[in-house]
């Protein structure tokens, strides 16, 4: 591990940022001023005094190479998360060569760190020794039968209303508005089926969306009415397909895949936001296996979740899938070194080749909007009001989705482009194609679009 | 999809299995037909590809300053604000950086090139350096979203090359049909590489353009003005519109070879003597008792505002449109420092000192200018006298900018910083050595006298851009925040720690982003 080896790029650094306003306090404290007795490790700890405005300095600690992460102390009173100074830091550290010179981290900084590892052993340890009390399986048990008749009686209901609306027609759904469907979901909420409740307040939205609204209706209305079904008769499907019923219905369930280790390239960070929940999205790409796999997390509304974990880094760490047929999704278990930049590229296929994997991912998942592809050589062309990707050599083309076509990130990648071919990352699906991460067609690092 | 949007209820669906009912039958053949279709899309035709970016041969940007770059870039206005702190301003740093990058010649960094113009959209001034910098492919992205249809008007002719003198036939198609910007843009560009053949372009159209139009028109010979343009604008003067009378007399006054020169000298030589009855030498005004035709055709305005008596009006305007050259001439052979320090009979000083004040801005006359100036450490040069700060700033820049930037600095140290803001910016970036010092010195001596740094923040904020980073050593020792003294505004020593240590912060930032762009 060399001191070139695990720098990060400015970028990277600014992608932990909890929002816009840290990332901008956090650029200008990225300067040698107000830093003193700044210092790192070889075992990835970076430390240092920044100035504020009291008469103490504060102190900054940040631990890289923590398994779950970076990790931040800070001795200012902010509540964000990293704070501008951390931010501010490892922008110092990113930024300029010997700013940040290799030392003995101050007692200060060890005590954090000796105290934050010793935690980290005592809770593997633990963790191996046994696992948490399982409590009672017969009560277990118990409970998830309730819940699988709740969610029955929902299913039901549901599939009453779908039939009520077809009997009634279409039509009559875009006079009904939003109250119809808010007061269903609010049913499948009652039900315990999140997953419905969610379909069903999407629906909601649909009569206002456009031209061939109703087309775009019936579509959803059938798939939900496909998942109801698949509920209802889970008994009778295969294993894979009636987890992944479950895991659409919105049953909770734990990634209890067997752990697969690789070296992780983060593809993509993005994240989604409602009016209750920030969801991020991770992609990474197995360098070894070859897998891409997906990592989610949430944070309270209006606040990033925890998990950052900048593109173009890779990790050397064990995933563990979730359940369900055609499922990528997820969860992270141990890391076993901090992430480094690297070069490493995902190999991609042609426009044909992303779409047909789309097709044949929906025999696994008939409810999935999108699968993540890496498309190469591809030019962005514009097409009408929209953008299209057209294969370099090829006379093939894949509309991007109509929500990519107005982000500031289309713009990123067709600057990258210029006309050229571009290696570009994202999520394929019936809408089109979502674009996250491009690379240039020479060397160049990756530049993310979301 | 008809029966769909009727209802079931109102058309029945074709085949309906056995022990099923009509709206789950339809909803079953619609999961089914949707899956289908998903599964079995296809990729579309490509479109009409575009016309690649030409490339940019320029070296691409060093790592550590397209890290940089992306950091100020990301300092955009709206997000955060409130107090500065002691964080520097990184968006007005951008503009430096950029210069530093142009000189260089590296090229824009692709990615960069939509926050880049979004950063020149909101702000006119970086435009220029922004497009320099962002290269051929700004302006192919340009075409493809109107939000940054600046950078194609900024580029002379939309973007596609304006057509060079060698190109008359184009050059005329343009003139004639082109829209005013295209045409101003054209003109502007002609006169550039050849300015005669833009004035004689402008002559074949002259008599039919708007008034408004001329007087654009005839601004754009400001650039390369010559001799050879005499003819054109003395027939100017006979012009309809009063605008295009004055513009023209001003540009033809300063040519100190015109013939309107000429005159107006005559005119104001009359006015003007040295008289030796009084004992000392002493200059003598005599102010015209009329404004005759010739004078009015000559560009001077008859009426004078209200407040002012309309013979002084029409010296002032006589004096400023002579050439500076005949006045040793015409007052017994002295210097220029020797006219400017003559006493001057019955309270026309002012008057007389003001017009050659202007006279020696329009005609960028620096012996003149440094008789006007006088020394800095002069009483009257820190008050409202003769002439005002705005005109020592305009008197300033005619002069060479080692000189400019020793005397701001002499008139710091005598008269401090609350008058220098104006005169601190004509000075070029970075400060001279001794003028970094006497504003560093000054701030030092503000901040002793107890008063709050904002009341200098306008000079601060200039010092952080301005000043040579070489200064930061010497600033080292004036972050410390002083023992209060007891008359001091209550506060003021932590605030000003705060201001320069932002200061500081700001000048190291500086002295790296430049050594980032240094090529290894």
């Amino acid at each position: 591990m060399t001191e070139q080896g695990v720098r990060w790029s400015a970028d990277q650094v600014l992608a932990l940022a909890p929002d816009a306003a840290s990332r901008k306090a956090g650029s200008k404290l990225g300067a040698a001023g107000p830093w003193s007795e700044a210092g790192s490790s070889d075992e990835g700890t970076v430390w240092g005094l920044c100035k504020g405005s009291g008469s103490k300095p504060y102190r900054t600690v940040i631990d890289i190479a923590d398994s779950t992460g970076p990790a931040y102390k800070c001795s200012c009173p902010s509540r964000k998360f990293p704070c501008k100074h951390a931010l501010g830091l490892l922008l110092l550290w990113a930024g300029e060569d010997g700013a940040v010179p290799r030392g003995e981290a101050p007692d200060w900084a060890e005590e954090w760190i000796e105290g934050r590892r010793k935690r980290a052993d005592d809770k593997r340890a633990a963790g191996a020794s046994g696992s948490p009390s399982p409590g009672d399986p017969e009560a277990a048990r118990r409970r998830a039968e309730r819940r699988a008749e709740w969610i029955t009686a929902g299913a039901t209901e549901l599939e009453q209303r779908l039939a009520d609306l077809l009997r009634g027609g279409l039509a009559s759904a875009e006079q009904s508005g939003y109250g119809l469907w808010e007061e269903t979901a609010a049913r499948m909420v009652d039900a315990q089926a999140p997953g419905l409740a969610a379909r069903v307040r999407e629906l909601g939205a649909i009569p206002s969306s456009g031209p061939g609204w109703p087309v775009r209706l019936l579509e959803e209305c059938a798939l939900l009415h496909l998942l109801d079904q698949g509920w209802l008769r889970r008994d009778g499907l295969p294993d894979g397909l009636a987890a992944t019923v479950r895991s659409r219905i919105g049953l909770p369930a734990s990634a209890d895949g067997a752990p697969v280790r690789d070296r992780w390239l983060v593809l993509a960070q993005y994240d989604t936001a409602d009016s209750r929940l920030t969801t991020r999205r991770i992609w990474l790409h197995g360098t070894g296996t070859g897998r891409t796999v997906l990592l989610l997390s949430y944070g309270a509304a209006g606040r990033a979740p925890e998990l950052a974990l900048p593109v173009g880094l890779a990790l050397d760490a064990e995933v563990s899938a979730y359940p369900g047929a055609g499922q990528s999704r997820v969860a992270l278990g141990e890391r076993f070194a901090p992430a480094e930049p690297t070069g490493f590229r995902p190999p991609g296929v042609d426009v044909a080749r992303a779409v047909a994997g789309y097709g044949e991912a929906l025999r696994d998942d008939p409810w999935l909007e999108s699968r993540p592809v890496t498309l190469e050589r591809v030019v962005p062309v514009p097409d009408g009001d929209g953008w299209q990707l057209a294969d370099a050599d090829g006379e093939s083309a894949l509309p991007l989705t109509p929500a990519a076509g107005s982000r500031a990130g289309l713009w990123r990648l067709v600057a990258l482009s210029g006309g050229a071919p571009v290696t570009v990352f994202g999520e394929c699906g019936h809408l089109g194609f979502s674009p996250l991460t491009a690379w240039p067609d020479g060397p160049g690092e990756a530049v993310t679009l979301c | 999809m008809t029966t769909a949007l009727l209802g079931t209820a109102r058309r029945a669906p074709a085949d309906v299995p056995a022990g099923r009912d009509a709206p789950t039958a339809l909803l079953d053949a619609a999961a089914v037909e949707t899956v289908r279709r998903r599964a079995g899309m296809r990729a579309g035709r490509a479109a009409a590809r575009l016309e690649p970016a030409a490339p940019d041969p320029r070296p691409a940007l060093p790592p550590a300053a397209a890290r940089r770059l992306t950091m100020l870039l990301a300092d955009r206005p709206g997000a955060g604000g409130g107090r500065r702190g002691t964080a520097p301003d990184l968006m007005e740093l951008l503009p430096q950086w950029l210069a530093a990058a142009n000189g260089h010649g590296y090229a824009a960094p692709p990615q960069a090139l939509p926050a880049l113009l979004d950063a020149a959209r909101g702000r006119t001034d970086l435009r220029p350096a922004v497009l320099a910098f962002a290269g051929p492919r700004a302006l192919w992205l340009a075409r493809l979203n109107t939000d940054w249809r600046f950078a194609l008007r900024a580029a002379p002719g939309g973007g596609a090359a304006l057509p060079g003198p060698e190109e008359p036939e184009r050059v005329r198609e343009l003139w004639e049909e082109g829209l005013f910007a295209e045409r101003v843009a054209l003109l502007s560009a002609l006169r550039a590489r050849d300015a005669a053949a833009a004035r004689d372009l402008l002559a074949t159209t002259w008599a039919a353009e708007r008034a408004e139009d001329r007087l654009m028109f005839l601004d754009s010979l400001r650039a390369g003005l010559c001799e050879a343009d005499e003819p054109f604008l003395e027939a100017a003067l006979a012009d309809r519109s009063r605008n295009v009378r004055s513009t023209a007399a001003e540009l033809l006054s300063s040519l100190p070879g015109s013939a309107l020169a000429g005159r107006m000298a005559e005119r104001a030589g009359a006015c003007v003597a040295v008289d030796h009855t009084y004992g000392a030498p002493t200059i003598v005004v005599e102010a015209p008792h009329e404004c005759d035709a010739g004078m009015e055709r000559d560009g001077v305005v008859a009426k004078a505002p209200a407040g002012r008596g309309e013979r002084s009006w029409w010296l002032g305007q006589l004096v400023e449109a002579a050439p500076l050259g005949t006045w040793p001439g015409r007052l017994g052979g002295r210097t220029p420092e020797e006219i400017v320090a003559l006493p001057v009979a019955d309270d026309w000083r002012d008057e007389l000192h003001a017009a050659w004040c202007r006279a020696a801005v329009r005609q960028r006359d620096p012996s003149w200018s440094r008789a006007l100036l006088g020394t800095p450490a002069a009483p009257e040069a820190g008050g409202p006298g003769a002439v005002s700060l705005a005109e020592r700033a305009k008197l300033l820049s005619t002069l060479e900018a080692p000189e400019r930037a020793e005397w701001v600095a002499g008139f710091i140290s005598v008269h401090g910083l609350s008058e220098a803001f104006q005169l601190l910016g004509v000075c070029t970036v970075p400060w001279a050595g001794p003028l970094g010092g006497a504003v560093v010195d000054a701030l030092n001596i503000a901040r002793d006298a107890g008063s709050y740094p904002w009341s200098f923040s306008g000079v601060m904020g200039l010092a952080e851009r301005c000043l040579d980073p070489a200064e930061a050593v010497r600033l080292e020792a004036l972050t410390a925040v002083p023992d209060e003294p007891e008359d001091a505004a209550p506060g003021a020593g932590g605030y000003w720690s705060e201001s320069f240590q932002r200061l500081l912060t700001t000048l190291r930032l500086r002295a790296t982003m430049q050594s980032e762009l240094t090529p290894p």
